[in-house]
């Protein structure tokens, strides 16, 4: 019994000492990005492989969510004859909720992911270590320009998941379900307010690429050198930015949506 | 300091150095002197704080309390561009190489000569292939880290950590998991280096045959003190007996073969006890 209090103490020690960690680390990850600036070719490099390298998914996920809500929006509003606001539900759902939640879900997965192993690698490997004794900072020169990176990259790429969703919600709808063309665009138009809904989900996705970058980098810094290390700092990026995207989430939207 | 007659001579100078990791004590008053333009070994057994030891040096660590000086400085009080600017001219050769993977060997040489100068392309080029020259690798400037075998990676980071013409140069197990040939290869060059860059040279290793034949001085390290100082003609005839045991690799010796604990009779007693409880 005291030995398991015991070790909840610990548990939750760690847990706070990892915080404080993640913060210094936060710290002196952000006083790295303005040399990223100066060094403009490290960043378009890491855009490519962070971005680029989730493009695909996001495109594909869009197109298929954006489907989904296509058919379900049609057999919820058609019993109302209110199918002509096809639209207005798709893209609100998307640019509002969908957009940022679940390309920064698959960007966790996918580049975040990414980034742990390769930097928890560059550790295990002594790389890390060896640019410090060759008097190179890794924080300007590894850590931010990832940061940079992946922090621009998934308000593009929500951007780029809603649009694609939309698109997929116009095929299903007007294309398969025969939507008046027009009223789908129109009514759209007229009820997707540009920053009530669009920039509130822009920030939302500014947030979470923020977060999610952050621990992505963060858990691969951190990591234990070896390949165990490694793998286990991989599945913690996944599972701590999928709880984080989640409930960030919800105290979002309940500051921008809830009138609380 | 100006007092010590040789104050000159020796390049890192460590008093009575205490670090530890946790609750362990790594290092427990070490005393070491290491002197301009030698090779100097420091050897001990796996675990005994010799990569720890590299990295106080290089500062990358600091010391629970003690002194540590580089050509005069006392690394630990550093400030952060100061610390940054003496590692510009120490080279350090890390265990794995510690090669950057994701390019290939030309540009890892190049890679401190691109972070510290402002050097034009050809200039560096010729630099590049000089270094790469002096440990044979010319004609490998195009390979990637992952296709070199381990000795050949090995030498692209003794060429990466001589590309700024450091005064000193720190081997963190230059000799482990490599074959006799790539050894010997290393072995030679070290030595090579050294004299012929005006070098000096801090060996850490625990091969004793490869570091006996190149060394001028060496340090035995055991629980976190020195417990041998000397040539390697010295430490041969050493009369401690544990310096004798690891100079000699010796199975037994006041480092115990066994695991220490509960002695064998007992253990096998105890089970058949328990047999008979049962
Ligand atoms: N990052 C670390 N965190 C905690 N303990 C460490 C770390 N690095 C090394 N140690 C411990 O410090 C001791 C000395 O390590 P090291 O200097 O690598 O030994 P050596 O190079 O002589 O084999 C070892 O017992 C090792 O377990
Ligand atoms: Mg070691």
């Amino acid at each position: 019994m005291v030995e398991t209090i015991r070790k909840l103490g610990r548990w939750g020690l760690g847990g706070f000492e990892r915080l404080g960690r993640a913060h210094i680390f936060l710290f002196h990850t952000l006083m790295g990005v303005p040399s990223v600036f100066i060094r403009f070719g490290l960043l378009v490099q890491q855009m490519m492989s962070v971005g680029v390298l989730s493009l695909l998914i996001i495109v594909v996920s869009g197109l298929f969510v954006g489907m989904v809500l296509g058919l379900q929006g049609y057999n919820t509003l058609v019993d109302f004859g209110a199918e002509q606001s096809l639209g207005v539900v798709v893209a609100l759902s998307l640019v509002r909720e969908l957009g940022p939640v679940v390309a920064g879900l698959l960007f966790a997965g996918r580049a975040g992911s990414a980034l742990t192993a390769e930097i928890g690698l560059m550790k295990s490997t002594e790389q890390l270590s060896g640019m410090e004794m060759m008097a190179v900072d890794p924080f300007k020169r590894v850590i931010a320009p990832r940061f940079l990176a992946g922090f621009i990259s998934l308000p593009l790429l929500a951007t780029i998941f809603s649009a694609i969703g939309v698109i997929g919600g116009y095929f299903v709808g007007v294309g398969l379900l025969g939507v008046d063309d027009g009223a789908f665009w129109s009514q759209m138009q007229a009820k997707v307010d540009f920053s009530e809904d669009i920039m509130n989900g822009v920030i939302k996705s500014i947030v979470f690429g923020f977060v999610v970058t952050w621990i992505a980098v963060f858990e691969g810094y951190d990591c234990v050198p070896t390949s165990e290390g490694v793998s286990r700092a991989t599945t913690r990026t996944v599972v701590h930015s999928a709880l984080a995207i989640l409930s960030l989430d919800f105290v979002l939207t309940a500051l921008m949506f809830g009138n609380i | 300091m100006s007092s010590n007659p040789d104050s000159n001579e020796v390049l890192v100078r460590i008093r009575d150095l205490h670090f530890s990791r946790g609750n362990r004590k790594i290092f427990n008053g070490v005393n070491l002197d290491i002197r301009r333009g030698k090779v100097t070994a420091i050897m001990g057994p796996s675990g005994t704080g010799k990569t720890t030891l590299l990295k106080l040096i290089g500062g990358q660590l600091k010391p629970d309390q003690g002194s540590i000086q580089v050509d005069g400085l006392e690394v630990p009080k550093l400030k952060v561009s100061q610390l940054y600017e003496l590692r510009k001219r120490i080279g350090m050769l890390f265990q794995s190489g510690a090669l950057l993977t994701d390019i290939n060997v030309f540009d890892n040489v190049a890679f401190p000569i691109r972070e510290h100068t402002k050097m034009p392309p050809a200039m560096i080029r010729d630099m590049v292939l000089m270094k790469l020259e002096s440990v044979g690798l010319r004609n490998a400037r195009d390979l990637m880290p992952s296709e070199l075998s381990g000795g050949m990676a090995r030498r692209v980071a003794l060429a990466r950590a001589i590309a700024l013409d450091p005064m000193m140069i720190l081997y963190d197990e230059p000799f482990t998991g490599q074959d006799p040939i790539s050894m010997g290869v290393i072995v030679q060059l070290i030595r090579l280096l050294n004299d012929a860059l005006g070098l000096t040279s801090i060996v850490v290793s625990h091969d004793v045959q490869e570091t006996a034949t190149i060394a001028d001085s060496i340090y035995v390290l055991s629980e976190g003190k020195v417990v041998g100082h000397g040539t390697p003609q010295e430490l041969a005839e050493t009369d401690s007996d544990w310096v004798k045991q690891f100079m000699q690799g010796l199975p037994d010796g006041p480092v115990p073969f066994h695991y220490p604990g509960v002695q064998y009779a007992d253990d096998l007693l105890a089970g058949s006890e328990q047999s008979r409880v049962d």
